[in-house]
Formats: structure tokens, sequence, C-alpha cells
């Protein structure tokens, strides 16, 4: 097809209740009610979903990859952030 | 071939549903976007699924051993039952949309009630179904009303389909012997009882998309008899080909 392409949409899924949204891919569609059709026939066709976000993809606010040392980097010398020296109970489930 | 009303009329809803089906599969890797190309697919599906368990409960009702393939790829257009409005051809995306938005329009309070029949068995496959055909109303009308209030083009060729595909309506609620009978035994719903459900959802949508419904002389129909337009005997062919080429294939 010729047309101009429609806007791109982010699309964020919850699995299921208590879980949050979770990235799961990308989709064209013309409008936000479209966006979340859309998204509900090419992302939950497995019943991989209770609920659907969609977002326009060009109103996110991105770090930029050349920031990447800047940014993350600094983080890697402080092991002491890590809770890894807890058990977490088995009872806590999802955290 | 004497049959049972409850037999023929589950036919009917299998054939609708089958063919109409079958349509929207003709869209696979066509349809204008590959979101949409998913989203008829989905859509498709929901039909031919429908359709199964409409064959397997009317080969069960006959009791002639007819399964589901039996039922679907076994028998000619004359003997197929759906309604005229289903096996008109795909057209452009305007004339699917408009055709699956007026089908689904009637289909989602129609299952609605067949969900209260007496008959359980098409009361569980209606309560299925409804939610199915909500949906299709949703998607279709939504894209009748971008197509409608869209762009000059877009708004006449949506425009150009509902006028060609108006005279399908009104067999919708055709009521012959068959239904009259399964009406009064509380089996089917009386059709003429959703219609201003129907004709609510077609102001609605028509007026948002600045589409103007089209005023019907004489209406067609003749499916739920066997009496189809030209149409139907094409899809068949391509439909049943398999099946007969390599009767009771499996894969």
């Amino acid at each position: 097809m010729s047309e101009a392409p429609s806007p791109l949409y982010e699309v964020f899924i919850r699995p299921k209740a208590g879980l949050s949204h979770k990235h799961v891919g990308s989709l064209h569609a013309v409008d936000d009610n479209m966006a979340l059709q859309m998204a509900r026939d090419v992302y939950t066709r497995r019943g991989e979903g209770v609920s659907i976000w969609v977002v326009r993809s060009n109103l996110i606010a991105a770090s930029d990859p050349t920031d990447k040392e800047m940014m993350f980097e600094p983080t890697a010398s402080k092991i002491y952030r890590h809770p890894t020296f807890y058990e977490v109970p088995e009872e806590v489930g999802h955290m | 071939m004497s049959e049972t009303p409850l037999f023929a009329y589950t036919l009917r809803l299998a054939d609708t549903s089958l063919v109409l089906g079958h349509r929207l599969s003709e869209w696979a890797a066509r349809a204008p976007t590959l979101e949409e190309d998913i989203a008829l697919g989905n859509l498709g599906l929901d039909l031919i699924g429908e359709a199964r368990l409409f064959y397997d409960y009317a080969g069960k009702v006959e009791g002639q051993g007819r399964d589901e393939d039996a039922l679907a790829y076994l028998r000619d257009d004359r003997e197929y039952r759906n309604l005229l409005m289903v096996e008109q051809p795909n057209g452009d995306f305007a004339v699917t949309m408009a055709r699956q938005f007026l089908y689904a329009a009637f289909a989602h309070p129609y299952y609605y009630a067949l969900g209260n029949s007496k008959d359980a068995t098409l009361a569980a496959i209606a309560a299925k179904a409804e939610k199915e055909m909500a949906y299709h109303l949703r998607h279709a009308g939504e894209w009748v009303i971008r197509l409608g209030d869209g762009t000059d083009e877009s708004h006449l060729r949506t425009q150009a389909a509902l006028d060609d595909l108006a005279i399908y309506i009104d067999e919708f609620f055709e009521v012959d012997a068959i239904d009259r009978a399964l009406i009064e035994a509380g089996v089917a719903p009386d059709p003429a009882k959703v219609r201003a459900e129907f004709e609510a959802s077609l102001a609605h949508v028509l007026d948002e998309a600045t589409l103007t419904k089209p005023s019907v002389r004489h209406g067609q129909s003749g499916g739920k008899r066997g009496l189809h337009t030209e149409h139907l005997g094409h899809l068949l062919a391509v439909m049943q080909s398999l099946h007969r080429a390599h009767p009771g294939v499996t894969w």
C-alpha cells in the first residue's frame, strides 16, 4: 500500500492480575483505539494477557545509548546494593 | 431428504459461520497492514470455530454419521444454507469491513438471544459466539467509522460498499417454517426482536462515519433455502478442493 505509514505504538501486556504490564513489542495503528484492537489481535492470541496498554512510541523519552557508560557502569562496582545475601521465603511469591 | 427443523436450523448457522470465516481467510497475506492481516485471521478463526461446533452438533442431531468434514466439504452450493450477505466477495477493504459490520451488528444480539435457547448445546455455542461477535462488531464498526469519516476516496468506497450490500440485510430477519417451529419451541430467538438493536448499531456507526443508510426496495433472499448468488459456488470449489481430491485427508 502506498499510504503514509500510520503511527508506531509500543504495546504493554499485563499477563495476569497482580503482575505489572510488560513491554511485548510494537505495531502500527491509525489511532489509540485501533492500536488497542490491533494489540489484542497481534499480541494476545494465545491468552497472554488480561490488560493492554498502548502508547505512541514518539511519546516515550528514552536514554541515549551513547550515554551507556555514564548511566549504567557506575553501578557495576556497588555489589552491596544487590539483595543477594537474603533468602526470599517462598510465601512471598512474585517480587 | 427429510430433515428435522433443528438439523436444518443448526446447519444454517454452521454454513453462515463457515462461509464468512472462509471469506476472511482469503485475506491472509493480502491485508492492507500486517496488523490487520492478523486481525482478519483472528476473526476468521472465530467464525470457523463456531462453524465446527455447529456442524458437530448438526451431525449428531441428524444421526446419519456425518461429521463436520462431511457436512462442510461434501455438500454442493444448493445444499448450503448460509445467509447471502456472507458469501459476497471480499471486494476492497471497505467492502469486507462493511460486510463484517453488517453481519456482526445482527449476529451479536442474535447470539445473545440464542444464549437463552431451551436447547442446551445451541445455548452454549451461542454464549461463546456472542462474545466473539461483540468484538467483530467493535472492530469492523471502528473501521467503518474511520473509512467513512476518512478521505474522500475511503468515504466513497465505504458508501458504495454499503449500497451494494444493503439488499442482503432483510434476509437476516426473515422467518420461514423452520425458524417458526423452533421459535415456538423456545429453541431459536425471533430475529424480529433483535432488529431494534441492529438498527441502533447501524445508526450509531453510520452517523459517526458520516455515511447514509441505503434504502432498499427489494431485498434479496434465498440463502437459507439453498438459492445463492453466483459467488458461493466459486468459494466452495476452492474451499472443498482439497477434501474432494483427498477424501478424509488429515495432517
